[in-house]
This record gives C-alpha cells, structure tokens and sequence, in this order.
C-alpha cells in the first residue's frame, strides 16, 4: 500500500475513517470524505487515463463535474460503471476504479501511435478518406475506426442496479448550495416558503469548502455547515446533497438526479439512484462558475491543473497535486491559489501573470513574471518544467492555470434562452428570456464575489417569495470580505510552438480550430460538429468559451458575435437506467389480467401478451405435445359439444342518455336508431377519413341503455374516439360513456350444447330456449341463485354461442361453475388461438383486417354503409380512390395442394406474372389449421377478389423463399349459411 | 479541391495549410434560375443534383441559420428502405440505391454504414406484418431477411430474452440498412452544389413571396428581394410557416420529436435495432455515442426542445429490450420540428401557384430520403414532371383518397 504523500494536514476529511480502494489494481488509501480524484491526487498519482484521439497521457485537471480527462471505470462486472468523473466519485471502502482508452497498460498505450500521426489526423480528416474502394469503408477502415471508438464499455449484463422516481413541489427551488443558494435558501425557509435546496456536491457549501473566506466572523465552511443544519432542522426545507437539476423543462418543472447509493459499498437493496420531477413556482439558479483553461503548447500534461481546482485539493481535501507549483493565472483569483498553497507549506515556484503591473500578492519564496506566460511544458507522463514565453524554464511538478470564470448558466438555455457577453468578467452571463420562473443569483449571474453572491442569493430568494405573496422579514445579509475580480482576456498564447488544447477530452487543438476556420467551417455550429469541440462528456464546459474565441479572433470578430452554441438537458450525463426507474424487465409496462386468470393458471393454460393483457392462448391437455393438437382439439370440442373462452378484454362501453340511439346511429355506418330493446346488432364503425375503425357489438337493454362492445385492440382508442365525437362534436346531444371493460367479467359459451349448459347456471325465471331468447336478443338476468348477470346471444366462432357477463368480482366463480355445469357434455376451455381459428373459419374480420387502411367495402360490408343517414367517415369514404373498380377484396384462400401451410404475410401475384410490385395484387392477413376441414385456411386481401371466385392465384413469399398456388374462395368456410348459430 | 488519401499525406506534411474553404459565403445576386429555400438536407441536395443530373448551375440555396442546420443536422442518422406500400418503398430503395454511391460520387467521407436494421417483433401478428413488408421490400428489388428469436439472439446478445415483459420472437432485418454521419451529407452535398455554381447563401430569411397573378417570380428576403423563375420550398419543420407566406395551407402538423446520445462507450451494438413493444430504436456511432429515440412528444410546436415524459418512456423502452445500457449515462437531447403529414408520408409536387414547388411532411423520416428527395426534386423542377418514383407525393392525394398511410393511423399525425 502506497503512502499518501501528498496529503497536508487539516482539510474537510474524516481521518478517524481511513478507506481502501484499487486504482488499477493498486492498493491505495484515502479517507472519508474524499472523492476518487482527491485520494488519487493525495497519492501522487498524476496520470489517470488517454484522451480520445491521440492517446494522450491525461491527469485530473479539475475538481467538479466539468472533469474531461479523469473519467474511469468504477466498479467491478456488471456493476462496472464507465466513464465516470473521479472527481466527483465519492470515495468509499473497497472501491476499485480503472483507467479507460488504452491497449496495454495506461502507462504504455500502443494506441499512443496516433500521436504522431496527428499531422495527417486533423479535424475532420475522415471526411476526406477512406472512399476507396467502396466496399473498403465497412470491411475494412470503419472496423478499425470503431474499434478505437468510445472512452469506457459497458459490462454488457444486465445493470444489476435498481432506481427509483419521484415527484416534488416547492415555493422555491435552490439549485446549488454555495454561498449564494444557502443564503437563499436561509432567507426563503425563514419566511415558510417550501423550499428545496439541491447541490450535486455531497458537501454543502460550494466553493466556500475550498476556499479560505470568512463569512459573519467563521471560516466559510464552518459558515456553510451551520446553515446547513439549522435548515435541516425546519420541516419547510428539504436538503438535497449529491443531487444535481439537471435540466430546465417547461412550466417550472425541473429534472434532478439523486445519486442516493453511489457514495454507498453496498446500497442494501435500496435505490441506487432517484430520478426526481421537481415542480416549481419559482427556482433559483445558484450553481457558480467554472474556472476555463488557457490554451499553450501541450497544456494537457498531466500535472496542469485548474487554479481553483488545485485550491479545492488543498484547502478541502488535504491534498497537494504537486510539491512545487507554479500558477499561471490572467485574473486575481488565480493568485490566491499560490498564496494559498504558500500559507499550507506548499513549495510555490512561481506566478505568472501576462498582465502588467506589479503583482497581486506577496507569495513567500516564488518568483513572480508579470507580463510573461506559460508557453510550453515537458515531460512525458507528468509535468516536469514549463517554458515561458519569454523563454525562461521552470522545473515544477504542477501547473496551475486561471484564464478566468465561466457562470454555470446552462439551465438557463435549456428553453433555448441565448447568454449574453459580460465583458467585465470576460463571460457569457445568463440573458433575458430566462425560463419562466427562473431567476440566477450569484456567481452564476456572473458576480463573481462572495459578498455578491450572499447579498444576490438573499436579495433573489426574497424577490421571488415576494411575488409568490410571502412576507420576507429583510434580515441582514451574512457578511464576508469582498473579494475584488479582475481580469484580462487571455484565450491562447501565441507564442506556443507545440499544440495546444482547447477540448482535452475529443483532443481538439487550437490547430484543429483554425483549420476548421481556414477551412470555411465559421458558424459555431459547424465548429463544434466539424472539429467536435464540446461534444465530449464534460459537454465542453471548460473548452466551449475557449474554443468560441479563437474562432473570433481568427474570424476578426468579437466574442458575442460569433454567438454560441445551444445548451441542452442534461446539464451532466444522466443514467439511462435513472431515467427509465422501475420500469423493466417484467415491469416495464404493467399486466392485465382477465377475471379467469387464477382458474387458467390452475389448469395449466399457457399465457400470451394481448396488448396490455395477458391472455390463455391454450389449454393443454396430458399427452398433447404440440400446440397445434390442444387448439384442434378445442376447437373440435366447442364445434360438436360445447367451449368456454374469457372475452373480457374485449372493450366495453355504457352507454346512456336519451339521445344514445342517435349517438349510435351516428358512429356505426348502419342503423342503429331502430335496435329494439332486447336486441343486439353487429355494427362497424369508420375513422373520420372513411377507412375502417372497429367493429363489434351493440345491445340495448333499456330504452336509453346499450352497452358497445369493442376489439381488444381498440377498448382505448374507440372509447377516446367517441368520447371526442360527444364532447367535442355533439355536445347537444345527451348521452353519456363509462368505459366497463374492467367492471365485467365476460365468457363466451359456444356450441351446440351451450343452451344447454347455460340452463343449469341462468336462473330458471329466464327463458332463454331458442323462442325466448333467439339469436341476437340480449338481457339482463340473474344466474347461480341470484347473481346479477347480462346475456348476449351473439356468436364469434359461428356456433350456437352466448356471451354471459357478471360483475368482474363473480368471474373467477362463474368460470368454475360454468366448467363445472359443462362436464357432462366434455366443455373445453379454449383460448385465443382456437378463438383466432373459428373467427377465421367463419371469415370475421380482426385486428390484421382492420389495419387501419381497408374500408368497410374491402372487407365486403360496403352494403352495410346506410345511405339514410350520415355517420362519421361516410363523406370521405367515398373519396374516387378508395371506390376503385379493382379495389381490394377481403375473400377466403385455400392451398391448391391441402398439404401445404399458409402464411400471413404472403402476397399474391396472378399466374404467370412476375413476383415484383407492379404485379403485387395483395396480401395474406390471416391464416389458420382448420380443424373442421382438415387443411390450412387463410384470408386475405385481393384487388376485385370478389369476382374472382375459383381462380388460382400464387402466394408468394420472396423473403422465406416459398410460391404456392391457392385459390380464391367465399371467406366462409364453416356453415355459410349461419344455421348453427340459430339453432 | 478534390480529397483523398494522398492529399491528407502531403497536406500533413506541409502543416495543412493547403486546405481551401469547402464553400464559399457569395453576396445574393438580383437572380437566378432557381431559388431553393432551406439549406438542409433536402435542399443542399436538391441544388447539387440540379446542379449535376440537370445542368442547372444558376441556383441560390438559402438559409436561414447555417447551413446543415435543420433536421440535417439533429436526427438519428438511420438510413433503410423497409418501407411497406407502392408509393413509398421504391423511392426509399433508390434513396438507399443513391447512399450507396453517395461518398465517391460528391468526394466527400459520409461514412455511409451498411451494418445493418434490425426491427424486433414480439407476436404473431408482429410477425405476419412483417413478413407483409419484406415481401414488398423483396418485390421492390431491396434486401430484407426475417430472422429469428435464434439468429436475433446471435446478432445481438445483449438484448432481454428472458424477463422480457414482451418477449422477443424474432426480427426483420434490412442487412443494407445502417447509419450515416448525417452533418457530412449536408456538407459533402453543400461542397458538391457549390463547386457547381451554386450560391448558398446563410443567414438569408426567406420573408415573403413575389407572387404575380398566380405565378410565383421570386422571394422577398432579409437581405433583399431575389428574383427567381421557380422557387422550391424545402424547409420540413417550417414549412407550415414558409408556406402561409405564399398563402398556403398544408396538410402539415409541426410536432416536436425528440432524439439522444449517451457518452461514449467502446462498441457494443452491432447495427440498427428498433423494439417492437415500446418507442425505442438505437444505434452505435462510430465515436461510440449511442444514439436513440423514440416517439413524439405529441403536441404540436415550433420549439426545437422537448419534456421530460418522453424522455423517461423511451429510456424505459430501451431498458426494457437492452437492460445492459443501465449504466451508459444519456449526455445530450435534443428535440427537432417534424413536418408530420395526414398520411404519414411526404409531398415532392408543384403547387397551385406557377412556379412554387413544394418539398415537405418528411415526418421523423426525412434524412434517409435526403438523396432521393433531392434528386426527384431536381427532376420535378428542371423538368415539371415528377419522378417515377415520387410520383405518388402529390398535395391532392387526400382529396382523391390516395393516401400513403404505412402505420394505418390515419389523419392523426401524432399517431404516424
């Protein structure tokens, strides 16, 4: 185990709480309250992964989420999570981290050959080779090229992990708690507003945990602490620590990420991470700035490190990135990490400052250049010297660069708002329109002082409460020592000679800039996708300012006018499994299960996925070894004694209102106003465009009270539909829907003994022989001693059949005492594929009929369409195209040769054609086995099939290689003339 | 300037300082031709084959914004002919015919990627669509296998087989299906059209239309007006906008859909996969980002952003069919403007007024079309007689009852 050298004394870690961890199979320690980066910074570890391109050696340049180079694989097997910032990884005991995006260890990467190959491999160099030959591109160059594609992999098993979701609602939304949120947050929770204050740190305290202010006479930190717990103390405040908002959505609703487990060994079972839909009437962006690089020859070595970050290290985590330190810096907060470094006892070797006049501060021991710069460094894996520009060598083992702050302004753009350009502080800054309900305190705004940020934070909090109609109390604002910011502009040194970066991670130099500009790619939008500055994980956010400026200066333009690119969700990467939650697996949609489910289980149905619902397809028998043999034979059964088969799913609809008849009348092309009550009619009804929607059932069982049945596959959309034609079209007529697809239980009782069952279970008050109760009559009955029930005599499988309903709570009982009633005559329970063989049998239209472009005169019911009276599609189903002579037909096929199987999906070419789209002249919607013919059946659409009644055509399939003969026949192939379900 | 290997070698030896603009920023002349509104896909390629199939070099492209910088610019980069109907799978097979000798024919690394489409079905009656649909597909001259749970499990082990709420039972696959890098085909195409002549001229906001008794004679802009002898309209999420200028109403809903891209990953999916039971299709691009999306957000709007919703439904999509991608962490959205049609499919067709053309109601669909709507653009527009292949885009099918409605949704954009 390595020593932890570089660690200083004091800091915000727990030292009482030492922790192990692995970096690439190194046993290391830290301590509580590191993150990845810190502990590996306390360890003297400077190199940390590649870069993208060129496989170059990379170190921790920051100390936030904005880290481009030390993201490393976290976890081992399928908890394996890539890509992840060191820098903001909580560290915990037994972690094991590795480094991505080399071949052979991370300190002798062969990919680093590419390295010097980067005059040939320049921005976009790819869009000008690897054209030949052809075949070349995915045989050949883009194997090679994917292969070195990506940072991290995935494990490639299934994410072992659980995530959880949640709403929240608050007055005020605090997103980041420096010192700008908590002072926000203090003044909102004092007036009672709800409040929720969030930060992506699992520290409060933003900035003030890494620096050495004092606020109201504390240490900045302690200052933070201490209003962290009086908030924590108030039921009005919820605190959000390691949760990032992480996107600006419409209406004040906001997305935030908790990592509520990642800081955890083991998380126990419990979420791994929460998804939060934060809804806000106000929020306030509170989030900081980010300190941005300066572009010099081979600036990305590991060892050059963000000023402010090397301040973090140190003062918060009792870690020195380096023994002897120079700060190149174009602004003065850059100084306060020499002097800083200076009061802990860090060697500083030097200041650079390419501003003139004297310097900012007294740094004890370092020398000071003023008007100079950082022009060069060495050092293979580690920072070794710098080279300043005017021509001075500096051995360091640490760089320290401050070109100035970013504001976190990215929410603010996240509805496509525009920044604009502060040239005070050398930034963009948040611009009007802000999301509604947005406002932007502190140094997000661009004040880049603490007192600013403390008199902001309050002043903003009140505003909004203000507004909300809460009574602030005006307190005093916590006061700090004002720290002045000064800086000036410093994008690149000039007199670099070697590359220099501007996007570390998707290495992107200021090389590759110029070139795009030279190249004519100007706009900002054609740099960034040209070069692909910014497009890496950190999304840019310490190279897009950088890189926008070198683009106007090359351009001859200024900042503001060369624009910026759009800022979009997610402001850090979000897990997908985050965002999809709980919804996978077996649970990614919720089932539905029909009333006789328990009961099928029981008789060892076998299931299958019915749109939302879980249907019985068959019901095996002992000694059935296929399908087929139990479907045949529950479809025998039900032919010649009797069968029971759960239609609940189909859709039902109340309806009721005096005006119900004249609502039918107007969504079913028949007639509906003249349905007796008692009786049941087939209706179809038309989409507003005159092609087919959904047919089924209608019975009326009182004078203004009928009750529509719908396919499975349309319950919602019918219901929608006429819920759209009452409220939206008619709303002058009375009648009213309830959807009661669930409410009632509904089994269809088929074949010639199912009067006969259903006499031992209906009531024997109810008449219900072939006079009383003749095909198509319907009502409403008790059965089993009084049980409240609705008989339909209605008939799918074209046998003697009913349908009987109970409310749904009775299913369960009703099945077993219908099966029980049918044992005397052998009844079977039968499923949805004996249902699928007799509807075909019988040639009904279903769901691969009603496809959604086939009109009621394709499936041969144009004569339904009543010409007395007008219906929803009737108009524009008489549209010339849709009324072709040689329309399509829905007619019935059978194999020429009977041994052959059908197919749905086969298409059909006259004899003789060739099999191509001219001679395309239709398709095969549904096949079966008929049992009762003993071959393959099948329907299908054929252009003016009914008139080609006996003409042998080919079905064809090019896909699955197979050209059969079948024949054209009436789509009734069982009992034509519907005696049986008279009987 | 022409690219090549050798060219990349000597121009790295002498530092790349040899590389010339890939197009030039030309001033707006008085006239021309024919003016194109819109520089993205569809319009850059409508300028380039004109240019190069029609001998039509005295063209304007203009643009609002950049060029490249509508759909072009922000789509999932999917490329396939797996259509169903007559009036769609020969256009998107000669597009697809057009991608296929794209690169070497505009000089240009579009990284056209043939790995291929995979369409996952879980029931039979998933199955029998499909098999519906390959068969046109074959019957149309283009490629389409159905495999099944077997070979998808071969191809694409990752996916969920076993705790599917859906089960997988197999898949269509179109092997010439595959992705392209999409901002190159608006460059290459934007390189090729102007070394013809062409002028694309950016930040240009087309604002009116010089309309003379019924004949249009050119375009008012923000920076002048422009003559034209035809002006083609090809502005997909704007259309609805553009068109009212000339007074016209489409039979066009602007909805917002929105796409993704997760960091970058080492590769793990192999081609083109779209769930049969969700809203979720994804594919691996060549930086290792992958790239996915799913339906619409539903609402109609101009805004190019879209809500939280449809972002969590198609991220549990994906869950639900590749429960590896839980830990790929999704680095970027984005939400474009789709010119949803009645029907679901696309107009290429003269309007009532002499002299405008209209190119549009691409639906989500629009970038694999980019050649073909291109090149049978140019054709109705040099020649006033559409192509074979698009013949069936036309403005009046509705009236006539011709609709191209491969979802079978009907008028109901939202739903296509």
């Amino acid at each position: 185990m390595s020593t932890q050298d570089n660690r200083l004394s004091g800091g915000l870690i727990d030292r009482e709480r030492p922790l192990r961890f692995r970096f690439n199979g190194e046993e290391l320690q830290g301590f509580q309250g590191d993150t990845v980066a810190s502990a590996l910074v306390a360890n003297g570890v400077k190199l940390v992964g590649r870069s993208f391109k060129y496989h170059r050696p990379r170190g921790i340049l920051t100390a936030g989420s904005e880290e481009p180079n030390a993201l490393l694989t976290i976890g081992e097997g399928a908890y394996a999570e890539p890509n992840t910032r060191a820098t903001v990884a909580e560290l915990y005991d037994g972690l094991s981290a590795k480094s991505q995006n080399h071949r052979g260890p991370l300190g002798f990467d062969v990919m680093a050959v590419n390295d010097f190959l980067s005059p040939f491999l320049s921005a976009g160099f790819y869009y000008k080779t690897f054209m030949w030959p052809r075949a070349f591109w995915e045989k050949l160059y883009e194997p090679i090229i994917r292969k070195s594609a990506g940072l991290g992999a995935l494990s490639g098993e299934p994410d072992p992990s659980s995530y959880d979701k949640g709403f929240l609602h608050c007055d005020l939304l605090v997103i980041g708690a420096g010192p700008a949120g908590l002072a926000a947050a203090r003044s909102a929770a004092r007036a009672g507003a709800k409040v929720i204050l969030a930060d992506e740190d699992f520290r409060f305290g933003g900035r003030l945990n890494a620096e050495t202010y004092e606020i109201d006479g504390r240490p900045g930190a302690v200052w933070a602490e201490d209003t962290a717990k009086a908030l924590a103390e108030m039921e009005n405040v919820r605190l959000m620590p390691r949760t990032t908002v992480y996107g600006a959505y419409d209406h004040g609703v906001y997305g935030a990420l908790e990592r509520t487990g990642d800081h955890l060994p083991d998380t126990d079972g419990k979420p791994r991470q929460v998804l939060w839909r934060i809804y806000t009437k106000r929020a306030l962006l509170c989030a900081g700035a980010t300190e941005r690089p300066i572009a010099f020859g081979d600036n990305d070595r590991p060892g050059v490190m963000l000023a402010s970050a090397v301040r973090s290290y140190a003062n918060r985590f009792a870690a020195t990135p380096g023994k002897r330190i120079a700060v190149f810096t174009n602004n003065d907060d850059g100084w306060r990490t020499a002097s800083d470094l200076a009061a802990r006892g860090v060697e500083v070797a030097a200041v650079i400052d390419p501003r003139d006049g004297s310097p900012r501060a007294e740094i004890p021991g370092a020398s000071v250049f003023m008007g100079d710069a950082v022009a060069g460094t060495k050092g293979r894996k580690a920072i070794r010297e710098i080279t300043l520009a005017s021509g001075r060598s500096l051995a360091v083992d640490c760089l320290a660069v401050s070109g100035g702050w970013n504001p976190n302004l990215q929410l603010t753009c996240h509805q496509r708002g525009k920044p604009a350009w502060n040239a005070e502080i050398a930034a963009f800054v948040p611009a009007d329109p802000l999301p509604v309900g947005m406002s932007v305190a502190g140094a997000a705004r661009g004040a880049l002082s603490l007192q600013a940020a403390l008199t902001e934070g309050q002043a903003k909090a009140e505003a909004a409460l203000s507004d909300l109609g809460f009574k602030v109390s005006g307190e005093p604002v916590p006061a700090s020592s004002d720290e002045s910011f000064a800086v000036t502009p410093l994008w690149h040194v000039k007199e670099s000679k070697r590359r220099a970066w501007v996007d570390l991670q998707n290495d992107v130099t200021v090389k590759d800039v110029k070139l795009a500009h030279q190249e004519g790619f100007l706009s900002v939008e054609h740099l960034k996708r040209y070069t692909t500055l910014g497009m890496a994980t950190d999304q840019g956010k310490t190279a897009n300012v950088l890189g926008l400026a070198i683009m106007a200066e090359q351009r001859g333009i200024s900042i503001p006018e060369a624009g910026t690119t759009i800022f979009r969700p997610p402001y850090t990467p979000v897990p997908i499994g985050a965002l999809a939650g709980r919804a996978r697996g077996k649970d990614f949609r919720p089932y539905r299960l029909t009333p006789s489910h328990d009961w099928a289980e029981e008789q060892g149905a076998v299931f299958v996925e019915a749109g939302a619902w879980m249907r019985a397809q068959y019901f095996p028998r002992e000694g059935e070894t296929h399908w087929r043999q139990s479907v045949d034979r529950e479809v025998s059964t039900t032919r010649n004694s009797v069968g029971v088969c759960d239609v609940t799913t189909l859709g039902k609809v109340d309806i009721q209102g005096r005006d119900a008849a004249e609502f039918l009348n107007r969504v079913y092309i028949n007639g509906f106003a003249k349905l007796a009550v008692g009786k049941t009619r087939y209706g179809m009804m038309l989409r507003e465009d005159g092609i087919a929607m959904d047919d089924g059932t209608t019975a009326r069982l009182g004078e203004t009270h009928y009750v529509m049945t719908t396919t499975t596959a349309n319950a919602g959309p019918v219901f929608r539909h006429l819920e759209f034609c009452r409220q939206c079209l008619w709303p002058d007529l009375d009648v009213h829907l309830i959807s009661t697809t669930d409410g009632w239980a509904q089994f269809a009782v088929a074949g010639p003994n199912a009067r006969k069952l259903l006499q031992k279970v209906v009531d024997a008050e109810f008449d219900i022989s072939n006079e009383g109760f003749p095909f198509m009559a319907c009502g409403e009955i008790t059965v089993c001693g009084g049980t409240p029930a609705r008989l339909f005599r209605i008939s799918f499988s074209g046998e003697l059949a009913y349908e009987i309903a109970v409310p749904a709570r009775y299913g369960d009982a009703l099945i077993r005492v219908l099966m029980q009633a049918g044992e005397e005559f052998g009844v079977t329970p039968y499923g949805t594929e004996a249902l699928g063989v007799m509807r075909i049998e019988k040639g009904h239209a279903a769901g691969a009929e009603l496809c959604g472009t086939t009109t009621a005169q394709d499936l041969g019911m144009g004569r339904m369409v009543s010409k007395k009276k007008d219906c929803i599609g009737n108009t524009l189903s008489e549209r010339p195209e849709l009324n072709r002579e040689d329309g399509l037909r829905l007619v019935g096929f059978r194999p020429v040769d009977k041994s052959h199987a059908l197919k749905a999906g086969w298409h059909f070419v006259s004899k003789g054609s060739p099999t191509d789209m001219a001679h395309d002249e239709g398709w095969m919607t549904s096949v079966a086995f008929s049992p009762s013919l003993g071959h393959s059946i099948g329907l299908g659409f054929i252009k003016s099939g009914d008139t080609r009644m006996g003409e042998i055509v080919r079905a064809v399939s090019p896909a699955t290689d197979s050209d059969i003969e079948v024949e054209i026949v009436p789509s009734h192939f069982v009992d034509p003339e519907g005696e049986r379900l008279r009987g | 300037m022409r690219y090549s290997l050798l060219k990349i070698l000597a121009e790295g030896l002498k530092g790349n300082t040899g590389w010339t603009p890939v197009w030039r920023n030309p001033e707006p002349r008085e006239a021309y031709d024919v003016v194109i509104v819109g520089a993205g896909g569809h319009g850059l390629a409508t300028a380039y084959y004109l240019a190069k199939e029609f001998g039509i070099t005295n063209v304007a492209v203009l643009e609002k914004g950049w060029l490249g910088s509508g759909n072009i610019g922000r789509n999932t980069t999917i490329i396939r002919s797996n259509y169903l109907l007559p009036g769609n799978e020969p256009f998107y097979e000669f597009s697809m015919k057009l991608w296929e000798g794209l690169e070497q024919d505009f000089n240009y690394n579009a990284m056209v990627s043939q790995r291929g489409i995979i369409n996952l079905y879980h029931n039979d009656g998933q199955q029998a669509a499909y098999l519906r649909r390959a068969n046109a597909m074959r019957m149309a001259g283009a490629d389409a296998v159905m495999l099944s749970q077997d070979e998808v499990r071969r191809l694409c082990p990752f996916l969920d087989f076993d705790n599917a709420r859906f089960p997988i039972k197999g898949g269509l696959m179109q092997p010439r299906g595959g992705t392209v890098r999409h901002d190159a085909v608006a460059w290459g195409y934007a390189r090729g059209a102007d070394e013809r002549g062409v002028d694309i001229i950016q930040n240009c906001e087309v604002t009116g239309f010089q309309i003379e008794d019924g004949v249009c004679r050119g375009v008012e802009t923000s920076r002048g007006k422009i003559s034209a002898k035809k002006v083609a309209v090809c502005v997909a999420g704007s259309s609805s906008r553009v068109m009212s200028l000339a007074g016209m109403r489409l039979p066009i809903e602007s909805h917002v859909l929105q796409a993704f891209v997760s960091e970058g990953l080492k590769p793990t999916i192999p081609g083109v996969v779209t769930f049969g039971a969700g809203h979720f299709y994804v594919s691996q691009s060549d930086k290792g980002g992958l790239v996915f999306g799913g339906d619409l957000d539903g609402y109609n709007s101009y805004a190019q952003r879209g809500g939280l919703p449809v972002v969590e439904d198609v991220c549990e999509g994906g869950m639900a069919v590749m429960p590896m991608i839980g830990r790929a962490r999704l680095l970027r959205g984005w939400g474009g403007i789709m010119d949803m049609s009645m029907d679901g499919s696309p107009f290429i067709d003269r309007t009532s007024i002499d002299g405008l053309y209209f190119n549009g109601g691409w639906c989500y669909g629009g970038f694999k079309a980019t050649p073909a709507s291109g090149f049978t653009y140019a054709h109705l527009i040099a020649r006033d007689e559409p192509h074979p292949v698009a013949a069936a885009y036309r403005l009046d099918r509705f009236q006539r009852g011709a609709m191209i409605d491969e979802k079978g949704m009907g008028a109901q954009p939202n739903l296509h």
